[in-house]
């Protein structure tokens, strides 16, 4: 007997049990969810495994020190990989500083309630879809001809690249300075310290986890970018690595394109440069995300 | 009328003076100036005077009517129920309400008789005298050598820094509990110690004011004790006002309490409002207003 004095039902029908159709349902959309993980793992695989199996072979150091030639045997990466190298420092030394200050500015100084910010908020978020090769367009008709006319060089394939990425240095960079408790910021205020040194003593030094993540971000995707450079002119076959700003020069992803557009035959058979070009790309972008991934750990806050 | 407004003036222009930290504050209750003239311990004047202080948020009062003197090295309390203002209005004393882009204060604050809101002042300059401690404690995510160090580093004060930072600590019952880690990061302190870092952090830019905005409400009733105790001390040297929605915490602290409530306005809006001022004592045991009276004795929450 309870306590008031019924009759107490026994455990087992106390609770209810769940219908049978319910249980299945609930097996059955855990079973589509693992099922659309399985499938895009399996491309996934299937895609590696096939670059893989093709180019393994070829990737040596050899192919990495030796530049581009009509002979299959001979040909070598070296130069693309020089110019891919150089392409991220001078975009690197574009979207740092300007990506910052810009998510600086939008997320302390800018006031909401201003048209012309929130015009440059909307013009961020659009430039963020805006397809690629318009950033080639762009590059080509200011930046190696037109006003600056430096020619196809480092310098304006570096900046087309870095203003295709732009957006998302900036989009992360808010988010990160964005994350800094506004607690932080008080304590700061409250001990006398100016907006300035807030940020910069303050604001900043917590979110360079935030924002080095979407500069790794950034620059992952600028690597793989080959429209925009192909429409400001970068030549294919290049035998050098570039020696400075204003040296001509190629990259990696239009290597691989020169390559994979080659016909082969028996006595030139392309396709295994291609696809150990494609494996070298893909270790350089994992070890850039590794470096990202080892940045954001040793650096997060927990708040 | 002459001599008074004489002494005025050169308490308006103190004011523009630093008061490095190792100046022994024991010595001089008030600051030091050439010419002016002590103060004696008994004569309190004030080192706030709001006159029909009015803040409001987007055009709507959040508060209203707040005419009272803030004593030097009392502790002010600010009671009332929730909702009714005494945060707002304690965030006027060092200018934080202008990080609130809505907000808009009118009437008179006066801090030794110089108009803080006045167009040719710092904010700057007003939050390096008036100090400010939080309801959550809110130390830096730095080590808390460099959470103390902050401060004076980014005012450029003069000194050795250790000792700033061990001076702070001690001052804040601190030292013997963190001596061995100040390189350690902040976040590894109990809520307690936090808070006390806080209040230390504050101690280092060597204020004149310390404001309170209800220090003890995240923390449990040991930590509040040495908090509380901590405040007593503090009072010799610095002027405290302190926000708290417990009554016998004001009670047992301050020497001067201000009793808040809210009122509803035609459009349903609540507006806060002081609804007396007075001795503590006099608060607690003899209140004038019959609201005053509900609220001390528990009938109204």
């Amino acid at each position: 007997m309870s306590a008031h004095g019924e009759a107490v039902a026994t455990p087992a029908e106390a609770v209810g049990r769940p219908t049978p159709s319910r249980r299945v349902k609930d097996l059955a959309f855990r079973v589509a969810l693992l099922g659309c993980i399985g499938l895009a793992f399996l491309m996934l695989g299937v895609l590696l495994w096939d670059v893989v199996s093709d180019g393994i072979d070829r990737l040596n150091f050899d192919f990495i020190t030796s530049f581009a030639s009509t002979s299959a045997d001979q040909a070598g990466i070296e130069g693309a990989l020089m110019g891919t190298i150089w392409l991220m420092g001078v975009c690197a030394f574009f979207i740092i500083p300007v990506g910052v200050a810009t998510a600086i500015y939008l997320e302390e100084y800018a006031d909401n309630t201003r048209w012309y910010n929130r015009l440059i908020e909307v013009n961020i978020q659009n430039l963020a879809a805006v397809p690629s090769i318009v950033y080639g367009i762009l590059g080509l008709a200011f930046l190696v001809r037109g006003p600056l006319s430096l020619g196809p060089v480092v310098l304006a394939g570096g900046l087309t690249l870095g203003l295709l990425v732009l957006p998302v240095v900036i989009i992360a960079g808010r988010e990160a300075i964005r994350a800094v408790p506004p607690s932080i910021r008080e304590g700061s205020m409250a001990l006398g310290a100016t907006q300035w040194q807030t940020i910069w003593r303050q604001v900043l030094p917590a979110a360079i986890p935030g924002i080095a993540t979407g500069v790794i971000l950034a620059l992952s995707r600028a690597i793989g970018e080959t429209a925009p450079l192909i429409v400001i002119g970068t030549p294919v076959f290049v035998a050098f690595n570039p020696d400075g700003l204003d040296s001509s020069f190629t990259a990696m992803p239009i290597q691989i394109f020169d390559w994979i557009s080659r016909p082969s035959n028996d006595v030139n058979n392309y396709l295994p440069l291609a696809a150990a070009g494609i494996l070298l790309l893909m270790i350089v972008l994992l070890c850039m995300n590794a470096v990202a991934i080892w940045l954001r750990n040793r650096y997060e806050q927990k708040w | 009328m002459d001599e008074s407004q004489q002494n005025q003036e050169q308490e308006a222009e103190a004011t523009g003076l630093r008061r490095p930290l190792d100046v022994h504050h024991g010595d001089h209750p008030s600051p030091a100036v050439k010419g002016a003239e002590q103060k004696p311990k008994a004569a309190r004047e004030a080192i706030f005077r709001l006159e029909d202080v009015m803040v409001s948020y987007s055009s709507k009062p959040a508060v209203r009517n707040v005419s009272f003197d803030i004593g030097q090295n009392e502790i002010t309390a600010l009671i009332g129920p929730s909702g009714c203002g005494k945060t707002t209005l304690i965030r006027c004393l060092n200018r934080m309400n202008d990080l609130i882009p809505s907000a808009k204060v009118e009437g008179q604050v006066l801090y030794h008789g110089q108009d803080l809101y006045a167009a040719d002042v710092d904010a700057v300059e007003v939050r390096k005298r008036i100090g400010m401690v939080f309801q959550k404690p809110n130390p830096f995510p730095k080590s808390i050598y460099d959470n103390i160090a902050f401060g004076p580093r980014v005012l450029r004060m003069k000194g050795d820094m250790d000792e700033i930072v061990e001076r702070a600590l001690v001052r804040a019952a601190l030292w013997d509990e963190v001596k061995d880690r100040l390189k350690t990061n902040a976040f590894g302190m109990s809520g307690g110690q936090q808070q006390r870092l806080c209040i230390a952090r504050c101690l280092a830019v060597a204020p004149d004011v310390i404001l309170m905005d209800e220090p003890c409400s995240a923390l449990d009733p040991i930590s509040t004790g040495k908090i509380e105790d901590l405040m007593l001390e503090l009072k010799q040297d610095f002027s405290i006002v302190i926000v708290t929605h417990n009554m016998q915490q004001a009670a047992r602290v301050s020497d001067k309490t201000a009793f808040f409530t809210v009122e509803l306005g035609e459009d349903e809006h609540r507006t806060g409002r002081v609804v007396e001022f007075d001795d503590t004592e006099k608060i607690f045991t003899n209140p004038s207003d019959p609201r005053t009276e509900a609220y001390v004795t528990g009938k109204v929450g």
